[in-house]
């Protein structure tokens, strides 16, 4: 361990350090333009410097290593000096319209110009113009303001993994573009606009909307995946203005998908803002007191048997909490949480985890992806598996469709037939991943949607079951558990949680929707359920509660607009098991109310009413439900019983994609005209310059 | 793009920009001995040699179907090809003539008159620094320190170094060019870069030795003993 002295204070900093890490464990600010910790080290902002003894030039301290008995000033008219230089150098040819700019009031170059910064300018000559380049639809560039750092260039070439943004020309000429005019097509790609520490590269939808002071920033938690991304919400009045990223090291470092980045505008169409009930065929507007009489009537002696509630991606644990409740209340057993048909069954919760924890997928060195694509279905549990890849001594195996991840991937094959080879003895590169497996000291697999949702799910998941044991993937003993279950949806662990499975003689969803069509679900609850296949329920009286009008608002026959994600108090648990709450950063538009509120309401209505009058008493319901979801931030590692589930007989049929179209995955997200248009662009392949028509 | 070859400037005799590009049989066995220099691994270290293999093909500049073209050949991303192409100042990446005119105007060179080279050339082109001649044969531009000073000004013409130049010598050697003559590379007025009329040192003649790993030299056989 280095032991250096920083402005006379001895600092011990761990083997590998920089001067830079070393200032920073000091105590010292240092200011940077191109150093960023999670990315590899570039050097050539200079903006670092530091003056070391024994050296007769100020060196840039993040391309330093740390050496023992160093001596570092960071303090000195000589660092002062040097620092001013470099910062007036930097400004030569960046102009001066902070005025107009989008990163202006959280800009690297104008808080550190504001210390460094000359006062008047001695540049006499012109400043040098730089064409703005195309990156797509999600990012707008300004490349004047550019100050070369390749903070860009570096995160898509590193962390995205997507080799697609260079530095062309040099010297004085050199320019930051993409492969001629092309979109960048990574799902990660907004997150240059976060690197970026001027305003070269800014968010286009958001561009010349707001600034960063009149914003309202609220903490919330993303809904998009299972992953549970920290986000912060950025709100003006009664909209939500961006999207940015918290850092959360478990979960999702400092980094954002796109989809989370750009579905806020999603928040504002095709939203459900009034109760309607359908008169003579067509919905029409009411409010709430016409709605629930609606309901109570068409609940009217039907016995709980035939009343249904499916819940969608997006729900919250506290309406699952009331619904739980008001289906107990109801007498019905019919109450799903699993829309996609995930075979997944509650109780044991190391069956339906991703056990391993996102953050420790770092340790592991060997990774056999069963039926899932992490780069759509969950893309930072993507980014985790493309760091570790970068990291070295890592070998991925997949069972199931190719898809480019970022990273390489040996193809063992295409259905659950491959894994029950792989057990008995396996040909050719299953047998040599078999061997990676067995020698690997801390092996994962990931499960994903494509093998655990489909009519023989649970056989799958047996058969993963047996897998893991074959494979001794799960040690208890060694503190190990590589079982991991891939979910994409936000509400779905949590409802596994809460138990809101069919109970006794309870129908599954398909189950259900088959029912309703044959008349024998009378009433049907859609808690934002629209990914599911709704035709044919017009036998049923079916009751859409939701925030957008979308697949499940169309067959409704009474709507009741609820909140979604930004608008209300709520609990999300990831895919780890990680409950995390969201705070209300805009309120419900209307007469929408948030979901488990109108639950309340219509159980008073039915008569049953549940005593949970307030958040706390909801919260507290469901701590006795669940106890750890009362553990908010906190993973409660799942016991591994070592049991096999029953699953009957495997289909050997190739798995399949889970996720047709990364963007569109959920109501808001098909609201959301941002995330259309990056549709059209990467899925349907429309790659065409954007016009200066276009949004 | 860098802005030589001027907007609507007339391209004459230039090679044409194409859809695109692959290498003549002759430069795909080229380009595998080229290959063969670098590990598998390291394929894309090829990339310089390769880039001037290209461009020779093409008439001396880069059209992009040729960058793409050798991404895929070395099996790495199309911006890094870009990128290494738009670096160096030997590529060109837009039309210019086919005989490339260089002129080292750096520091050396100018103190020795490349101001009189330069305006040689730009009254034996028609075009100025930047541009090709109107015919599309020649291309013109100013280059850094070539690395031939000690027999500055130099003009550097395709593969060849034309030194010790006068206005007079520069304007010669372009007109041979245009008449399809290839003019003698190397100094006008010496030999390599030994001073000007004759050796001043090394006067007698010296034996030319060669060491064999089985005798001794004289000279440091007698100094054995003496060191250590």
């Amino acid at each position: 361990m280095p032991k250096l002295t920083i402005d006379g204070q001895e600092v011990e900093v761990p083997p590998g350090s920089t001067v830079l890490q070393a200032c920073e464990a000091a105590g010292r600010e240092i200011p940077v333009f191109c150093y960023h910790p999670r990315l590899n080290i570039a050097g050539n902002c200079r903006m670092c410097l530091v003056e070391m003894e024994k050296s007769p030039k100020p060196v840039a301290s993040c391309a330093m290593p740390a050496a023992d008995g160093m001596v570092i000033k960071t303090d000195t008219p000589m660092v002062h000096k040097a620092r001013k230089g470099v910062l007036e150098m930097l400004l030569i040819n960046h102009p001066l319209d902070c005025p107009i700019c989008d990163q202006g009031g959280e800009c690297d170059l104008q808080d550190i110009t504001l210390f460094y910064g000359p006062d008047h300018s001695r540049y006499q000559e012109n400043k040098r113009p730089v064409t703005d380049k195309y990156l797509g639809p999600l990012i707008s560039t300004h490349m004047t303001r550019c100050i070369h750092c390749t903070r860009c260039i570096r995160f898509i070439n590193e962390v995205a993994g997507v080799e697609e943004l260079g530095a062309v020309q040099r010297g004085e000429h050199m320019e930051i573009t993409t492969w001629v005019e092309k979109a960048l097509t990574s799902e990660m790609s907004g997150n240059i606009v976060d690197l970026c520490p001027v305003g070269a590269l800014n968010s286009k939808p958001y561009e010349y909307k707001a600034r960063t002071w009149e914003l309202k920033k609220t903490e919330s938690i993303d809904v998009m995946d299972a992953v549970g991304a920290n986000i912060r919400l950025d709100s003006r009045g009664p909209e939500v203005m961006r999207v940015l990223p918290r850092l959360n090291e478990d979960v999702n470092e400092e980094w954002i998908s796109d989809k989370t980045r750009f579905n806020y505008d999603g928040l504002k169409r095709r939203r459900l803002d009034v109760p309607m009930t359908k008169k003579e065929g067509k919905l029409q507007p009411t409010d709430w007191r016409g709605a629930f009489g609606a309901i109570r009537e068409g609940l009217d002696g039907v016995p709980g048997q035939q009343v249904g509630f499916i819940l969608g991606d997006l729900v919250d644990a506290e309406t699952m909490v009331l619904v739980k409740e008001l289906a107990s209340a109801l007498g019905s057993p019919n109450v799903d949480c699993r829309q996609d048909g995930a075979k997944l069954t509650s109780g044991d919760r190391a069956s339906y985890l991703f056990n391993t924890g996102i953050g420790r997928l770092e340790e592991s060195d060997a990774v056999l992806l069963v039926g899932a694509n992490p780069r759509w279905e969950a893309p930072l549990v993507n980014t985790r598996l493309r760091k570790r890849y970068r990291q070295g001594g890592f070998k991925v195996g997949r069972v199931g469709p190719a898809f480019d991840l970022t990273y390489p991937v040996e193809e063992l094959g295409a259905g659950p037939e491959t894994l029950t080879a792989m057990i008995d003895q396996g040909l050719g590169s299953q047998i040599a991943f078999a061997d990676v497996l067995r020698a690997a000291s801390k092996p994962a697999m990931i499960v994903g949607p494509g093998a655990y949702a489909r009519a023989d799910g649970g056989a799958v998941l047996a058969l993963a079951h047996r897998f893991a044991a074959a494979f001794n993937i799960v040690r208890p003993d060694a503190g190990w558990n590589g079982f991991n279950i891939l979910h994409t949806a936000a509400s779905r662990v949590g409802g596994l949680e809460l138990g809101l499975v069919p109970g006794e003689g309870g129908l599954d969803v398909a189950g259900m929707l088959a029912a309703a069509r044959s008349g024998e679900i009378k009433v049907l609850f859609l808690v934002g359920a629209d990914e599911v296949d709704l035709s044919g329920l017009e036998k049923s009286f079916v009751i859409y509660v939701g925030s957008h009008g979308d697949a499940g608002a169309k067959v409704a026959d009474v709507i009741l607009p609820g909140a979604a994600y930004a608008e209300k108090n709520a609990t999300y648990v990831n895919m780890e098991g990680r409950p995390q709450r969201s705070k209300l950063a805009i309120f419900p538009p209307g007469e929408a109310k948030e979901d488990w509120k109108i639950f309340r309401a219509l159980s008073e209505v039915l008569g049953h009413t549940i005593p949970l009058n307030a958040l706390p008493e909801v919260r507290g319901r469901m701590a006795e439900l669940a106890p750890t979801l009362a553990r908010i931030d906190e993973v409660v590692p799942a016991a591994w019983t070592g049991a096999i589930p029953v699953g009957g007989d495997v289909v050997n049929q190739a798995f399949a994609p889970a996720i047709e179209d990364f963007y569109l995955t959920n109501p808001i997200a098909r609201a959301s005209g941002i995330l259309q248009e990056c549709s059209r662009l990467f899925v349907d392949g429309h790659d065409v310059k954007a016009t200066g028509t276009h949004g | 793009m860098s802005g030589h070859g001027l907007p609507g400037a007339p391209h004459g005799e230039m090679a044409p920009d194409i859809e695109s590009f692959a290498f003549t049989e002759a430069n795909l066995e080229h380009a595998k001995v080229v290959l063969a220099k670098y590990p598998e691994p390291r394929r894309a270290s090829a990339i310089l040699p390769l880039l001037h293999v290209a461009q020779a093909q093409h008439g001396g500049w880069l059209p992009r179907a040729a960058l793409d073209y050798l991404a895929d050949f070395l099996g790495m991303p199309k911006i890094r090809v870009y990128e290494v192409a738009s670096f160096y100042d030997m590529y060109n990446t837009e039309p210019v003539g086919r005989i490339q005119v260089r002129v080292c105007t750096t520091t050396p060179c100018w103190l020795c008159g490349s101001d009189d080279i330069v305006r040689a050339c730009k009254d034996e082109l028609g075009c100025d620094i930047g541009e090709s001649s109107a015919d599309g044969k020649f291309f013109l531009r100013e280059f850094e320190c070539l690395g031939a000073c000690a027999n500055a000004p130099v003009l550097w013409i395709d593969d060849e170094f034309y030194e010790d130049l006068s206005y007079d010598d520069a304007r010669a050697i372009v007109q041979a060019l245009k008449r399809g003559e290839q003019p003698k590379p190397g100094s006008k007025k010496r030999k390599a870069s030994m001073p000007e009329g004759g050796k001043t040192t090394l006067l007698e003649p010296v034996k030319p030795w060669k060491r064999s790993l089985d005798e001794t030299p004289k000279d440091e056989a007698a100094g054995e003993g003496k060191g250590s």
